[in-house]
């Protein structure tokens, strides 16, 4: 009989060593005459344990992690394919209390699947949202996105179903869906992990928002730094065409340009042109990719649609706290002993995720400053650890949730070089389009340094530096850049001195 | 440039120019085919895209990904962003630039690998990926490659 074993082909795992874990109990079964076939699925998301091996049972699947090629002749040896007792043997892995007590929703299949196989997606429930779509009229499924209060997971927030709605009553020969899989934010891997073990997923969400928008070609601009995210979904298109239908798909390669993660400057760069932010109005909902009526959504936003449909509105609806409604895959990095992908609905604390989930830091030192929202985000310190995982409860002090991202720093932290490094940042990925982004991080700099260098005079220098970038720059790049800078300067003004 | 590499570029420019946006897919292909986009494909690039030279190249430039020269036998990216420099990247990075000083690797920091949980993260050349990377790991694996010190 076949033995089925899971060793997941995701980005993480293979920084672990997943394929040389993979070829080593390859080549033990083919010795020892065993019929092993080797599924390479997505990651859990629970990276302190990876490469983790699943291997299907009679009692279900068997986890055992981390596993290096070292133990490899020690799992035969126990007998790992049939469950059998060993070190690293973690049991069925979803009763593991990190994963036990998330609600995965959009991440559910990720880790679970063959992420290459389309048959393999519906039989976990892929698929039904589509076919539903199909079955109605685009008005209503832009109302169904509309009531289930999805919004953007890129980390704007907007309404998901208002965009759609704009398109849909845009009228014009031809519209298009992209998807914005440009995960730049230091602290985030949800999209990259979505696309590397469950592609047909977003595939779907795009089927879907081109019936409601009424558009017949998606694009998913995926950043270069990804490439075994590329070579996963163009694998998984591969497979998806009848299943698509009319519509079509084309992964586009970025090529290492940030600010592309802004949705106009990602648009003029699947143009085939620098990515220059673009000035709106008019909206891209109106005038987007080649002048058309685009949908432009993050990843995960996309992968969410399918389940609002399938699992129904009031499903969706119901999860979450005031207007952020549904889950939110949190990402737990950096200076962290459990770090991974935590996703769950709105409401929670950002404390239950630093220490019930990511146990404190690696180092074992104390937590002291907290990144939320990728490079543009604030740092928070430990008095703001009880707020509330919602959008309006971080706005309210100062502070976004973003692409939930989360990146933990223990005690060692100067915080003055992290807020010169927030400026550093944008005077490298700065389009250069406005003034007080492209010279202002320039200036941000060499201020910080005169700080740092005892001139604490220039404090107030800075601070109305940043007060020119947040009014006075076209985009979130120069106008969020003060985020980091002065949550810095404000929660740690020892650092200053 | 070899007039091998002009007949690859001419190749990849004929079977892309008619994609909607096709100046990014083909600078990916020729960077992919060459290591690198030779000045000599500008010209033949904006011909047939209908650009003027200075379009052509200012997207080559604008981009990080894109190098106008070849590249070392290898090519090395230390992650630079904050969760890992939360980590130390800050450290592996000023090691890295030290312990490839004679070598023919190019070095560059990336701005995240989406590798968060698991830093510092480097990549070598574009498909192999390390994480929790110290100074020691970095020579052992530099060692293996065949890095010169």
């Amino acid at each position: 009989m076949t033995i089925t074993v899971y060793i997941p082909g995701d980005a993480a795992a293979l920084a672990l060593g997943a394929d040389d874990v993979a070829a080593a109990i390859s080549s033990a079964a083919v010795k020892r005459g065993l019929d092993i076939c080797i599924v390479r699925n997505g990651s859990r998301g629970l990276f302190w344990l990876e490469p983790l091996l699943e291997v299907v049972t009679t009692e279900g699947r068997i986890a055992y992690g981390p596993v290096t090629v070292a133990d490899v002749a020690s799992l035969f040896a126990a007998n790992f394919t049939t469950g059998g007792k060993h070190p690293l043997r973690l049991g069925n892995i979803e009763d593991i209390p990190y994963l036990a007590r998330q609600q995965r929703v959009t991440m559910r299949r990720v880790g679970v699947i063959d992420p290459r196989s389309l048959a393999d997606y519906l039989t976990h429930g892929g698929g039904k949202g589509l076919d539903l779509a199909r079955s109605l009229p685009p008005a209503d499924i832009v109302r169904m996105i509309t009531d289930s209060g999805l919004r953007g997971r890129g980390g704007a927030a907007f309404p998901t179903g208002i965009k759609w709605k704009t398109v849909l009553d845009t009228s014009a020969s031809q519209k298009y869906i992209v998807c914005n899989a440009d995960e730049g934010d230091s602290g985030t891997f949800s999209d990259r992990m979505l696309m590397e073990g469950d592609p047909f997923c977003l595939i779907e969400g795009m089927a879907i928002a081109g019936l409601a928008a009424g558009a017949n070609m998606g694009y998913i601009y995926v950043r270069s730094e990804y490439p075994h995210a590329i070579a996963t979904l163009n694998a998984a298109l591969a497979g998806a065409r009848d299943w698509l239908g009319e519509f079509r798909i084309e992964v586009r390669k970025a090529a290492g340009a940030y600010v592309c993660g802004e949705e106009t400057a990602l648009l003029e760069s699947l143009e085939g042109k620098r990515g220059i932010v673009r000035s709106k109005p008019p909206l891209p909902a109106i005038s987007g990719l080649f002048g058309q009526p685009t949908v432009i959504n993050n990843v995960i936003t996309l992968a969410s649609v399918a389940d609002i449909l399938a699992q129904g509105v009031s499903f969706y609806r119901e999860l979450g706290v005031g207007r952020s409604r549904g889950t939110l895959p949190f990402q737990l990095a950096g200076n962290i002993k459990y770090g991974g992908l935590i996703e769950v609905p709105f409401g929670c604390t950002l404390r239950e995720l630093l220490y019930d989930y990511g146990g404190g830091s690696r180092s074992g030192r104390p937590l002291r400053a907290v990144q939320v929202g990728g490079p543009l985000g604030a740092y928070l310190p430990e008095a703001q650890f009880d707020t509330v995982l919602d959008y309006e409860a971080f706005a309210a002090i100062g502070a976004v949730l973003g692409h939930g991202g989360i990146v933990v720093f223990d005690d060692t932290v100067d915080m003055a070089r992290q807020a010169r490094y927030a400026m550093k940042f944008c005077v490298l990925e700065s389009c250069g389009k406005c003034t007080p982004c492209r010279i202002g991080s320039t200036r941000g700099v060499e201020v910080i340094d005169r700080i740092r260098a005892g001139q604490v005079e220039q404090i107030e220098l800075l601070r109305d530096l940043c007060d020119t970038m947040t009014y006075g720059s076209l985009c979130a790049m120069g106008s969020m850049t003060p985020y980091p800078v002065l949550s810095a300067l404000n929660h740690f003004p020892e650092d200053f001195q | 440039m070899a007039d091998s590499s002009m007949e690859l570029v001419q190749r990849i420019v004929a079977a892309k120019c008619n994609l909607p946006g096709a100046l990014l897919p083909i600078l990916h292909d020729i960077q992919d085919g060459l290591g690198y986009v030779p000045e000599e494909a500008v010209p033949l690039i904006a011909k047939e895209l209908n650009l003027s030279r200075a379009e052509v190249h200012g997207v080559i430039t604008y981009y990080h990904h894109f190098r106008q020269a070849p590249p070392g036998s290898h090519v090395v990216h230390v992650c630079c962003a904050e969760a890992c420099q939360s980590v130390g990247s800050e450290v592996l990075a000023a090691h890295a630039k030290v312990r490839l000083k004679d070598s023919d690797f190019t070095l560059e920091p990336v701005y995240c690998l989406g590798l968060c949980s698991i830093g510092p993260a480097i990549q070598i050349d574009e498909m192999t990926l390390h994480a929790r990377v110290t100074p020691e790991k970095f020579d052992a694996l530099m060692d293996a490659l065949g890095a010169r010190t």
